[in-house]
């Protein structure tokens, strides 16, 4: 089986777990208590990786698998945490039908990560964004606050070159 | 209560108020196909094959029957061509994401959901075959397999685990198409704290979990001339083994059961119930001197079942001291086969093959525990087959199981009594050692010991043992044993002695035993029909209490000594360990 165990060290604080730790004891006896303790618990470390959902288990009873369970339903909660640069590649219609789609596989080759995950080195992480509103530059993509547009394929590796 | 009536099919019938459309079907004699729902475990009408047309004066449609309340002057048609249409529609979308391997399927012949193909007509044309997703094989339990090819996510399995077990480390992973059951963070169901009860594979409709099977090792086995192998067969198979060969549930079939085994070529058949009978006298020793002498805490908790062993090293790791060290049954047994019996019969323990027939999975796992070995070198037992795979070995030998004769255990680990054959119900250990325990301090005879029995999940008694009150409970099903767990924990509860079986019900309800079709479980009480082979063959034993075993008293003269003694402790007794959740 493919664990699905984010592959970046974690690195949360003493004071991050008694930020969550208060928040859920002062939840956990409430009924629907899980959704409202997960969104404070991605707000606070920014990712829902095993440690944190192990505190959360640990806390409330809930088994680790029914907390899993609820964040691989919802969109809203990431497993992975957020790289230095977010790489994100519009898949709006007037990009992916100027090839952004290829671009997108060519980043998740190059990086050897999926969408949604971060690389092991914490340096970057990958995602899909619908349009940004630069659809004149289609097709497009941003590294943080950077915005690249008018790509092709072969591009791609100049421009991870800068940031790595 | 208050009644109102239905009217199903065009026949009115009366019905309590809250009785479901598919209760209601019942009582009139028409079964609504189900595979999602187990009663009060699985209410959830997420499948939809038990849809039922049904009209409350608005007109006819279509509702989940197996969570639909009847209403006064309601018609339901259950068989209409709308309701035949739209199950049919649902089997086929089910099949356009399955295997669809049914010659290679453990459970071809006996799976819910060919059989509901069969029945709606459903062939294997894949009239809506699409996109599919395609699940790797998971091995990593030493009990089971998941497949999720085969899968129907009918969450059967999620809620026995969940709800009956409490222990939930199987669950819906993901969402929509992508939806699959698994564990969290994708683990392997070895890496997670499951404790190898097997109720999963007990209810799952289909061949999606299964025990990992051994029957070709011990064919193997068998056929090697260098090999005495000997089988040993708990006291619950005897009450499910028939049901394999179309037998109705609680039929005993223990003579037919050894003539099978011998028929095998096992080279000698014994009997778990043997090992019960040793449990016993090591257990109630144990006990006694707890209670008398202070040697260890109270209260003291049986430690026969491999699956509440687990629970308890994973979930309650602070009260494993309160754990008995006895062996479980299985494992005296083998312990006692590889020393006692080697020694005896003049056999090099390496040439002994112990194979159990278990209505049990977690026994998978416990003969690969650390400390299972009396023999240097040899594991206690070899390997642990399920009822089902017994089943299936008796089935490929071309055995005809119902024109077998009545058939007696060997001598001498074949003998017991009365007090080993009720281990594999709720309550039997209990009341087996009490029988021995009462009979040591007082030297009175007691036998049926009423309070113990039933299906109840927490039944509890006070007892005077020779003079000291003492507070007994016998809990079965890992939830309800979460309940006296946590009371124990507080100090609420007191107690000097418990009973702990994983399985609801005890052994003759477990995870190894022949799947029972929901549509049968959800109106039989299967442990109840099982429970009473084994109390009917009690009371028809002419001896009632391990003390009285004379295999086992010759034992003790010429082996072991006395109870609890050196050389017992060293071959019959165990120790446990901390582990973590998962």
């Amino acid at each position: 089986m493919n664990s699905s165990k984010s592959t970046v060290p974690f690195k949360g604080t003493p004071e991050q777990e008694a930020q969550l730790v208060a928040f859920v004891e002062e939840k956990k006896d409430s009924q629907g208590a899980l959704m409202p303790i997960l969104q404070k618990a991605q707000e606070i470390y920014g990712y829902l990786p095993i440690e944190v959902q192990k505190i959360i288990s640990d806390r409330t009873g809930i088994s680790l698998e029914k907390i899993y369970g609820v964040v691989t339903f919802y969109a809203q909660f990431s497993l992975y945490p957020k790289g230095e640069y977010t790489i994100s590649v519009c898949l709006g219609t007037a990009c992916y039908v100027k090839g952004s789609g290829d671009i997108y596989d060519k980043l998740q080759e190059m990086l050897g990560i999926a969408g949604g995950e971060c690389t092991a080195d914490g340096k970057f992480s990958l995602e899909a964004c619908r349009c940004i509103g630069a659809c004149g530059l289609a097709p497009v993509l941003t590294v943080n606050e950077d915005v690249y547009g008018r790509l092709t394929v072969d591009d791609v590796d100049k421009i991870i070159a800068k940031y790595a | 209560m208050e009644n109102i009536t239905v009217k199903i099919n065009g026949s009115e019938i009366s019905v309590p108020k809250g009785t479901t459309v598919l209760e209601a079907a019942h009582m009139a004699g028409i079964e609504i196909p189900t595979l999602c729902y187990m009663k009060e475990i699985n209410e959830i009408g997420a499948c939809r094959i038990c849809v039922t047309e049904v009209n409350e004066g608005r007109g006819f449609r279509l509702v989940a029957a197996c969570v639909y309340p009847c209403s006064n002057n309601m018609e339901i048609l259950t068989s209409s061509p709308k309701v035949i249409e739209a199950r049919k529609k649902t089997i086929e979308l089910i099949l356009s994401t399955h295997d669809r391997k049914c010659l290679s399927c453990v459970r071809s012949g006996n799976c819910e959901l060919q059989k509901l193909c069969k029945d709606y007509g459903v062939d294997d044309a894949g009239v809506f075959d699409g996109e599919r997703n395609i699940y790797e094989v998971d091995n990593s339990a030493a009990h089971m397999y998941r497949d999720n090819n085969k899968c129907v996510l009918c969450r059967r399995c999620v809620a026995v685990c969940a709800n009956t077990q409490g222990i939930g480390v199987i669950g819906a992973n993901e969402r929509g198409f992508k939806t699959f059951i698994g564990s969290a963070f994708d683990m392997g169901l070895g890496e997670t704290s499951c404790v190898s009860c097997g109720q999963c594979i007990a209810v799952c409709p289909v061949g999606a979990i299964s025990e990992k099977d051994y029957t070709k090792e011990v064919l193997a086995a068998i056929a090697d001339p260098e090999k005495t192998v000997l089988v040993q067969t708990a006291p619950a198979v005897r009450a499910g083994l028939g049901e394999c060969f179309g037998l109705p549930v609680g039929t005993n079939v223990e003579g037919k059961m050894v003539a099978a085994l011998r028929k095998l070529g096992f080279d000698k058949v014994f009997d778990t119930d043997f090992g019960a009978d040793l449990t016993i006298m090591e257990e109630a020793h144990e006990f006694i001197d707890r209670l008398k002498y202070k040697s260890g805490v109270l209260p003291m908790i049986t430690s026969c079942s491999p699956g509440w062993v687990k629970f308890c090293e994973h979930y309650y790791p602070d009260l494993i001291d309160h754990l008995s060290t006895c062996k479980s049954p299985q494992q005296m047994f083998g312990a006692t086969a590889k020393t006692y019996y080697a020694e005896k019969m003049g056999i090099d323990p390496k040439n002994i093959v112990v194979v159990s027939i278990m209505p049990c999975t977690a026994k998978k796992f416990e003969i690969g525990r650390d400390d299972q070995s009396a023999a240097a070198g040899c594991p206690d037992v070899d390997y642990a087959l399920t009822t089902r795979e017994l089943g299936r070995m008796i089935e490929r030998a071309g055995i005809n199981f119902h024109a077998l004769p009545d058939d007696k255990f060997d001598e001498p680990l074949g003998i017991s009594t009365g007090a080993g054959v009720i281990f594999g119900a709720t309550g039997g250990v209990m009341e087996a050692a009490l029988r021995t325990a009462i009979h040591e301090l007082t030297g009175e005879n007691v036998t049926d010991l009423n309070k113990l029995r039933g299906t109840d999940g927490i039944k509890e008694a006070t007892y005077d043992v020779g003079g000291v009150e003492v507070k007994v409970a016998v809990v079965s099903g890992l939830a309800n044993a979460r309940i006296v767990l946590d009371k124990i924990k507080s100090g609420e509860a007191d107690y000097q002695f418990i009973e702990i079986m994983a399985c609801p019900g005890g052994c003759v309800n477990g995870g190894g035993q022949p799947q029972v079709p929901m549509s049968v479980r959800n109106f039989t009480d299967i442990r109840k029909e099982r429970a009473k082979v084994l109390y009917d063959l009690d009371s028809s034993m002419p001896l009632r209490q391990s003390h009285e075993n004379p295999a086992i008293q010759e034992m003790y003269e010429t082996f072991f000594g006395k109870p609890g003694s050196r050389k017992a402790h060293k071959v019959l007794h165990t120790s446990y360990v901390k582990r973590s959740v998962n």
